[in-house]
């Protein structure tokens, strides 16, 4: 089979969830062809970073107008692509920036699109696959009747294949040009988070806080122990709605969907709707001063009390044993 | 301003969802259904949008005929007029898409607003979909819009800080939480919502390109153990991570 993969990049840098994209691609081809295609300024010289990834071949298009994301532009460029390529099946990976462009380009090429699917196989020749609704307390299975089957993959889901460093392929400039009046949504700026803040839905580990929080500073107790264990900081929706954290911080429903090897919830109560934000996680602790507080449902590992007194302690004990 | 709101009728967050005896849908008599709360968001905007501008608020919604109860909702919170497009089930949300954009087209629109995602099926589509049919420019995920003259400035998440980013209008705009408060019907609005219209308009579906197969339940997590009770407790829950979990 023939999978086109969009491999997305910022700044010259690869999002984990591309490389995961890239992955199940190699995988879905089985054997057949897997290519991929880079956007962006410069994009002919990062290509060698996926290249051990296994595209047979690397399109690039780098054009002044597609420089910054652009909904239209982007979308645009990958339907050159579908349309030189011909293939059963296009991957992107489900980020904020795939789930805008995938609709996009599905619309544009009159196919549906299946969105931020956690499983893919083929039948028949089309594409299937898995996805969680109504906030993951059901799973669909469903299949794409259009050819190329598309799909956005939850970032995650897929798991990341060893790199082959020795890896070779060409990288192949992608003959395409746009008129600046056809890209009429236009990036103006970006504000950036600290250098070095970690993204939550690429995050291996996450230490959350809920409303036992009680206030933003003390979310510094928790900005502690995620330093010590290189994880990401995210909040319950209490937390968020009450001001303490922003809502780019909030693991839930109606926040961000994490699926990280460790999740470390601190002082949260456990709503389904948060849970439909983490339950994916490969382990859970939790604490808690309420020993009936349904997280402690769901989590592997719990210790109930105060939170003030055992996240430091937990600090401590895991900065000692590294 | 002429500005149209796409808005869906989903069950309650709350709502314990089961799968029906066709293996394929919910049990939804037992469900409670509501307007679909990123919808609130996208209504408020509309709204506000109108308070400052001037201009009327049209809601559309395509679904089977509950859907009306959340046009009601809408109505209520201040909205002028609504269109409900009868349409079947169909999971197909390009095509849904395309049978929204067919009425659209008939209508005056300076700016659509749709919430980002419907939280039955969470796939954030429609609204993207629709803006390609119509051949406008949309921007998803939106936590503060900024109207001027034909032109509109965004501000959205992405991984690690905010795009902002400038789009000519008309578009279309999903809305993401945070984007506003959205107001509570008042007794009066709900009052002054009986007496106005909701019109029908006919769903041209195309053929659905989607095939559902099944729903399943996903596994469940089986609570675990409590390792202990207060920072006594933290020694052991270390070696367990580490020893047992393997994750640190």
């Amino acid at each position: 089979m023939k999978v086109l993969v969009f491999a997305e990049q910022r700044g010259g840098e690869f999002r984990k969830a591309a490389i995961e994209a890239l992955c199940e691609g190699k995988r879905l081809s089985s054997g057949g062809e897997m290519v991929a295609m880079i956007i962006g300024k410069g994009a002919a010289g990062i290509a060698r970073d996926i290249a051990g990834f296994g595209p047979d071949r690397i399109l690039t298009v780098d054009h002044p107008l597609l420089e910054q994301y652009s909904t239209e532009g982007y979308s645009a460029a990958l339907e050159i692509a579908v349309k030189q390529e011909n293939p059963d099946a296009v991957l992107i990976g489900g980020t904020a920036m795939g789930r805008d462009l995938a609709p996009r380009l599905g619309a544009r090429l009159g196919v549906p699109v299946l969105a931020d699917v956690i499983k893919l196989e083929w039948t028949d020749g089309m594409l299937q696959a898995v996805r969680p609704i109504y906030a993951g307390k059901l799973l669909m299975k469903l299949r794409s009747k259009a050819r190329p089957g598309i799909a956005t993959t939850r970032p995650k889901a897929f798991l990341t294949c060893p790199a082959d460093a020795s890896r070779e392929v060409a990288a192949t400039p992608l003959a395409f040009d746009i008129a600046e009046s056809a890209t009429r949504a236009k990036v103006k700026q970006i504000h950036s988070e600290a250098e070095g803040t970690i993204e939550l839905t690429e995050a291996d580990v996450v230490v959350s806080g809920g409303r036992a929080m009680k206030g933003t500073d003390n979310f510094k107790m928790l900005e502690d122990l995620a330093r010590v264990l290189g994880a990401a900081v995210g909040a319950s929706r209490a937390a968020v709605d009450a001001g303490w954290r922003s809502h780019g911080d909030q693991v839930g429903q109606t926040g961000k969907v994490v699926s990280p090897t460790l999740y470390i919830a601190c002082g949260i109560s456990g709503a389904i709707q948060h849970l439909a934000g983490m339950s994916s996680s490969k382990v859970i602790v939790a604490i808690n001063k309420d020993p009936d507080a349904p997280i402690f449902k769901v989590a592997d590992y719990g210790i109930v009390g105060d939170v003030f007194e055992i996240v430091p302690a937990l600090t401590q004990a895991i900065k000692a044993l590294k | 301003m002429n500005i149209l709101v796409c808005v869906k009728h989903v069950p309650d967050t709350e709502a314990s969802v089961k799968i029906g005896a066709d293996g394929k849908s919910i049990q939804a008599q037992d469900v409670n259904f509501v307007l679909n709360p990123y919808d609130e968001y996208a209504i408020e905007e509309a709204l506000r949008i109108k308070e400052a501008k001037g201009g009327e608020v049209t809601l559309l919604s395509a679904g089977p005929e509950d859907a009306k109860k959340s046009l009601r909702t809408g109505l209520a919170m201040g909205a002028d007029k609504a269109i409900h497009l009868v349409c079947s089930h169909n999971h197909d949300t390009l095509a849904l898409a395309k049978a929204l954009a067919a009425v659209i087209k008939t209508l005056p629109h300076d700016l659509i607003l749709c919430g980002k995602q419907a939280v039955d099926y969470d796939e954030a589509q429609l609204g993207i979909m629709l803006a390609e049919i119509l051949d406008i420019p949309s921007v998803s995920t939106v936590i503060k819009l900024e109207l001027g003259d034909g032109k509109a400035n965004a501000q959205r998440e992405i991984e690690g800080g905010i795009e902002v980013v400038e789009t000519a209008l008309p578009a279309v705009i999903t809305a993401q939480k945070g984007l506003n408060e959205p107001r509570y019907a008042s007794l009066k609005g709900i009052m002054m919502a009986k007496k106005k219209e909701i019109a029908e308009a006919r769903c041209s579906e195309a053929e659905g390109q989607i095939e559902i197969l099944d729903l399943s339940y996903p596994k469940s997590r089986s609570g675990g153990k409590i390792v202990g009770e207060g920072v006594a407790a933290v020694p052991e829950l270390v070696r367990l991570l580490h020893e047992e979990a393997k994750v640190i």
